[in-house]
């Protein structure tokens, strides 16, 4: 005897399409004055990206990871609640900013200044985790945290297509499918983990199906289009909410940057590629809709550019004028009850700082 | 011969060693069509596509199938892009890579080399620059290199690529971009010889990878003040050429170990303790360690704070010269 124990479909998912035509009957309670407010969210990401692009080349700043054409991923921090928590990778700084993450720690975190990981008191976000892959399992705990405690809340883990070949995102799928966690488990496919494209990261027809191995749903969307990225992700903190446990939403995205500024994606990549995406960017369909409705114009752009950009400017000023850190901050944070000999090596540390200095008066 | 950075270098010797030897494959993230975040990797695919394989973003799928390929007879080298990033495969390298010899009694063997950037001063991101090779020369069955310019990191990996024992290989990321004198011909430098790269008589300063050039220049500058400082080089930390070290101590006998790792546990430790139990009656003052601090390695505005700097090293060695 023989039969078929399991089959699935994954859906996909697109309301706002590349030329700005919005499929009316999916978009649900998406009002345009609320798209307005993504649209300039999703600015404001790519203004701080380009401005951290010019501070990088420059050597203002370390190497980042830039968002650029990835900005949709704001329709995710939207959908979230206050008390959810984002945990993310690495690639998320348009959607933390959402999230209340500040300018200033983002430079600074970039800068090579570990002052930028404290996160600003009420938002529940986890500092970057460079380790692909080794986050999504946090975001299970979390909820996990939140399920047992019972409050009406849900994690959001971030990664990469890359990341689901990792065990541990593996891990983390399994523990929430599970336990029933509330944990949206977004995956942004950018297409390409640093020079290795999607098709050679796994053998699976779509990332989304990696769900129904691990007994929940999948789904795909648009993630170049922020009005479905948006919808995609409150339907499933509703359902993590309700206690139906956890979703997978792989984002259909690009990367349009390198993988990191240290990063040279001519290398594997044909430029036709990198402009077919372009055509398909996040920000230029929901300009194209707004205008059409006379919702946005070009005057209109300009006014919010100028509103970021003195925004940003001022992040940079303060990044670039606070005082440099102290050799007390290797130390200061990773006991709460240090030990003697690691104390004494602070000291020591502190002493060979200013003897240094007083050499460099002398 | 010619000038060659060490990525050239190394890039040199994986193309011999794959000609050599047909065994050999090169297995990572991004060694393929990119050529390895740092290049070193650069062309090899071209010349190997059957060999040279781009794999999914795993690093305990990297090893262990590694593991599997060199029972069936290959000699996989594995990139792990930063050396901060092996930690997923640790089960691979401690429960399987390292035992799996021993546990077969010699029946298999995991012919394969582990190759990953390592320590900091290039204002890298966290997990980019940290100094971990306590956790594998502490971890019995594996051979660890680290070489400290272009010339041995060729000769050294030539070596590792023959040697049938597991070799983690961690390759200084400041080390890439320094140019010296490099043989275009194969040739290998055996693995667990020291090498003396300054003589002297007062102290013997033991140090290995980054810390080499700030130990010489330190050793050169004391030597014009009167002060004869030998500097010795470990190359391979495990097996440990104590002999080479052994000889030093008994000439000047005076200890300094100098490594960016933290202290506890660091390779000084070992070679503290090895001193206090052969050498205790040669030694005229106090083994010294110049090391990391116990602490996580700082994002790169501190990384300088952390690593042993001239001045530092100096001071460890004056320390010492007073008995």
């Amino acid at each position: 005897m023989e039969k078929d124990v399991q089959e699935f479909h994954i859906k996909f998912e697109q309301v706002l399409d590349e030329n700005g035509a919005m499929d009316e009957g999916l978009r649900k309670e998406v009002s345009d004055e609320f798209l307005k407010k993504m649209l300039l969210a999703m600015l404001r990401g790519r203004t701080f990206d380009e401005k951290m692009l010019k501070l990088q080349r420059s050597g203002r700043l370390g190497t980042f990871a830039q968002v650029l054409g990835q900005e949709a991923q704001v329709g995710v921090a939207f959908a979230m609640q206050k008390d959810d928590f984002f945990i993310q990778n690495f690639r998320e700084n348009a959607a933390t900013l959402v999230r209340g993450q500040t300018m200033r720690n983002i430079l600074l975190n970039y800068g090579g200044d570990e002052r930028g990981n404290a996160m600003p008191e009420g938002v529940n976000l986890m500092p970057v985790s460079i380790p692909v892959g080794s986050q999504p399992l946090h975001a299970a705990g979390l909820a996990w945290g939140m399920k047992l405690k019972k409050v009406k809340a849900a994690a959001v883990s971030f990664c990469g297509d890359g990341a689901t070949s990792e065990g541990e995102t593996l891990e983390a799928m399994n523990f929430a499918g599970d336990l029933k966690l509330p944990v949206v488990f977004v995956v942004q496919n950018n297409q390409f983990a640093i020079s290795t494209p999607r098709k050679k990261q796994t053998g699976a027809q779509t990332i989304a199906q990696k769900a129904i191995a691990f007994g929940f749903d999948g789904v795909q969307v648009d993630g170049n289009d922020v009005v479905a990225v948006y919808t995609v992700a409150k339907a499933a903190l509703e359902k993590a909410y309700r206690g139906e446990g956890p979703t997978l939403v792989e984002m259909i995205t690009y990367r349009i940057g390198d993988h990191t500024t240290a990063d040279d994606w001519t290398r594997y990549r044909p430029k036709e590629e990198v402009e077919y995406w372009k055509a398909r960017d996040p920000i230029l369909r929901v300009k194209t809709y707004l205008s059409k409705k006379n919702q946005w114009s070009e005057a209109e752009e300009q006014k919010a550019l100028e509103g970021i950009s003195a925004e940003v400017e001022a992040a940079v000023k303060e990044y670039e004028t606070m005082a440099p850190p102290t050799p007390a901050d290797m130390f200061d944070y990773l006991y709460a009850k240090p030990g003697a000999e690691f104390l004494a090596q602070k000291q020591a540390a502190i002493d060979h700082v200013n003897q240094l200095k007083k050499e460099a008066e002398s | 011969m010619s000038q060659k950075t060490a990525i050239q270098a190394l890039n040199q010797v994986f193309f011999q060693a794959m000609e050599r030897d047909p065994s050999v494959l090169m297995m990572g993230e991004d060694v393929g069509v990119d050529g390895g975040v740092f290049r070193i990797t650069d062309g090899l695919v071209a010349k190997f596509p059957d060999r040279v394989f781009d794999t999914p973003l795993a690093e305990a799928g990297i090893i262990g199938t590694a593991i599997g390929l060199s029972v069936y007879g290959y000699k996989p080298i594995c990139e792990i892009q930063f050396s901060g990033f092996i930690y997923p495969a640790f089960q691979e390298i401690v429960s399987h890579l390292a035992r799996l010899r021993n546990r077969s009694r010699g029946r298999f063997q995991c012919h394969i080399v582990i190759r990953s950037p390592h320590f900091g001063g290039v204002r890298a991101l966290e997990h980019h620059s940290e100094g971990t090779e306590s956790f594998y020369v502490h971890t019995p069955g594996l051979k660890v290199v680290i070489p400290s310019n272009p010339y041995d990191a060729k000769g050294l990996m030539a070596s590792a690529i023959e040697d049938p024992d597991p070799v983690m290989f961690l390759e200084p990321l400041k080390l890439y971009r320094l140019k010296a004198e490099v043989p275009d011909e194969y040739y290998t430098i055996p693995l667990g010889e020291a090498k003396v790269c300054a003589l002297g008589n007062d102290v013997t300063v033991v140090t290995y990878g980054t810390m080499v050039k700030p130990c010489l220049n330190v050793a050169e500058e004391l030597g014009e003040k009167g002060s004869s400082v030998e500097v010795i080089d470990l190359r391979t930390l495990s097996p440990l050429d104590w002999k080479t070290i052994e000889a030093s101590v008994k000439k000047t006998g005076r200890l300094v170990i100098v490594h960016e790792a933290p202290r506890t546990l660091g390779m000084g430790s070992e070679l503290a303790a090895l001193a206090a139990e052969r050498l205790i009656t040669d030694l005229k003052g106090p083994v010294v360690r110049v090391t990391g601090y116990d602490t996580v390695m700082p994002y790169y505005k501190m990384e300088n704070w952390f690593i042993p700097d001239e001045s530092r090293i100096r001071e460890g060695i004056e320390k010492v010269l007073q008995f």
